[in-house]
């Protein structure tokens, strides 16, 4: 039987269409997945991410196991809550994972990673520490809130007025602690927001209030749509441990800039240049891009890995991995029922902060 | 979830109303459009095509997933309905006016064989 989170009294009192997912009863949608979307696009939503796992890292070798363990370096954070996103690599270069590590200070750090992996995760981080002074924490008990939209801060502190002295000097992707709860500038929509970390029992109560102060819940299918709208990878979809970052959109992540630190995957990456690149879609004809549809390039194949219908765009979107060469502006084509249909090469970021990219 | 009494309909969740010339409307049912969610494309038959009955003949596809629509009674393709071509989302908000394709039937025999709004309730339920 699929894992509940502390809301999901929550959900199924707001009528929503509960599904699967990673192992976890999640809502999909509470009633119209487009409208959900728009919400956030224009005003304000919040999801259920408490699948999600917070792992506490602590120990005097902190900071040096993170930058082996990690591809992105954590060394270059020193304002205290600032946030990274990176890939965790296996030696051959692939992605077991990414995630968002918070800092707190060089012994004390937190990551957060995805639901479905989150065991696999655990299991590899706790492999790597052999001569590090570092203590890995599994917080599972933890319940997270994601605010997103144009008023989701404002909303925030109309519902938690006495949150605001703590979160209001926040800059993008820097978290504060207050009281208990960690509250992030982070998201994964491309509006502004905050994700709260919350003890599990405040959960359903902090859910109400923000309900009540007219912030939208917001199911995982919209989450999908937004994510794939702002550019952003989906981790088993977009990338997986077969994959290279630098084949997968995500070379801006890889920090080189230390010659002297060696992180798991370096020296696979340097060895293999990327045989692939993923790539924005825009399809021109009428249908709708899915995963796994198969496109044709001047310079190869390859395959859509995200696509779905963009209700900012009210067009047909993808994420797809084609040859290198494949340039910004080409005409590809997908299969899509038997039928060839014409698509174009787009930068992936189609839509944020309210508004159509492309 | 509605089922009219007034039409027929098959195990594939699509409804059937028989015309006065002997032709069919066919649709999708309320429950069907419900389980799709936002529905955002529509690729229908064209017009003279014609099909056999259970063969695959549109799809509906919604923000989640492209579903399969089956000809409910072979005959020949006699119109398309272009409005909910241009309108997707008109089919989540009237299912049973929102018409996708009209047959002229081939074999009348077959329309005994589709269901009427009691045995879809229970074909309904299951699902």
């Amino acid at each position: 039987m699929p894992k509940r989170t502390p809301l999901y009294d929550a959900h199924v009192a707001a009528g929503a269409k509960m599904v699967d997912f990673a192992g976890w009863d999640m809502p999909i949608h509470y009633g119209s997945q487009l409208e959900e979307h728009h919400k956030v696009r224009r005003d304000a939503g919040m999801f259920d991410v408490s699948h999600m796992r917070a792992v506490d890292i602590t120990g005097s070798d902190a900071q040096a196991w993170l930058r082996r363990l990690v591809a992105n370096d954590v060394a270059k954070l020193n304002l205290p809550g600032k946030a990274l996103y990176s890939c965790m690599l296996n030696a051959e270069g692939g992605v077991i994972d990414d995630l968002i590590i918070y800092f707190f200070s060089p012994n004390r750090y937190r990551i957060v990673v995805n639901a479905g992996t989150a065991d696999k995760d655990l299991a590899w981080m706790r492999k790597q520490t052999d001569g590090f002074a570092v203590t890995i924490v599994d917080r599972p008990e933890l319940a997270m809130i994601a605010l997103q939209g144009p008023n989701a801060r404002a909303k925030f502190w109309a519902a938690f007025p006495e949150a605001k002295p703590a979160s209001d000097p926040l800059i993008v992707f820097q978290a504060a602690q207050w009281n208990d709860w960690l509250i992030a500038r982070t998201g994964y929509t491309g509006e502004d927001g905050f994700e709260l970390t919350l003890p599990a029992a405040d959960a359903p109560a902090t859910w109400n209030r923000l309900l009540a102060a007219g912030i939208a819940p917001i199911g995982l299918g919209a989450r999908d749509t937004l994510r794939l709208e702002a550019g952003m990878n989906l981790y088993g979809s977009d990338m997986d441990e077969t994959t290279l970052p630098t084949e997968s959109g995500l070379t801006w992540t890889l920090d080189l800039k230390d010659a002297g630190r060696d992180f798991i995957g370096k020296a696979a990456l340097a060895a293999h240049p990327p045989q692939r690149q993923l790539v924005g879609l825009l399809l021109e004809d009428r249908g709708v891009l899915r995963s796994h549809q198969h496109v044709f390039t001047k310079q190869g194949d390859g395959d859509i890995t995200s696509g779905s219908f963009s209700p900012t765009l009210q067009r047909s979107i993808a994420l797809a991995r084609v040859p290198p060469g494949v340039n910004i502006g080409d005409e590809v084509a997908v299969e899509i029922r038997g039928k060839r249909l014409k698509a174009r090469v787009v930068k992936a970021n189609f839509a944020r902060h309210g508004k159509a990219l492309i | 979830m509605s089922i009219p009494s007034t039409l027929k309909y098959t195990k594939s969740h699509e409804w059937v109303k028989l015309e006065a010339d002997g032709s069919v409307t066919v649709g999708i049912t309320d429950h069907a459009q419900e389980a799709l969610g936002d529905i955002v494309f529509l690729e229908l038959p064209d017009t003279g095509r014609t099909v056999k009955a259970g063969e695959e003949c549109a799809v509906v596809e919604s923000v989640k997933a492209a579903s399969d629509i089956y000809a409910p009674v072979s005959g020949q393709v006699v119109a398309r309905n272009e409005a909910a071509v241009d309108t997707p989302e008109s089919v989540n908000q009237d299912a049973y006016s929102a018409w996708l394709f009209k047959l002229k039937p081939s074999d009348p025999g077959e329309l005994a064989a589709l269901l009427d709004a009691a045995g879809y309730a229970a074909v309904a339920d299951e699902h």
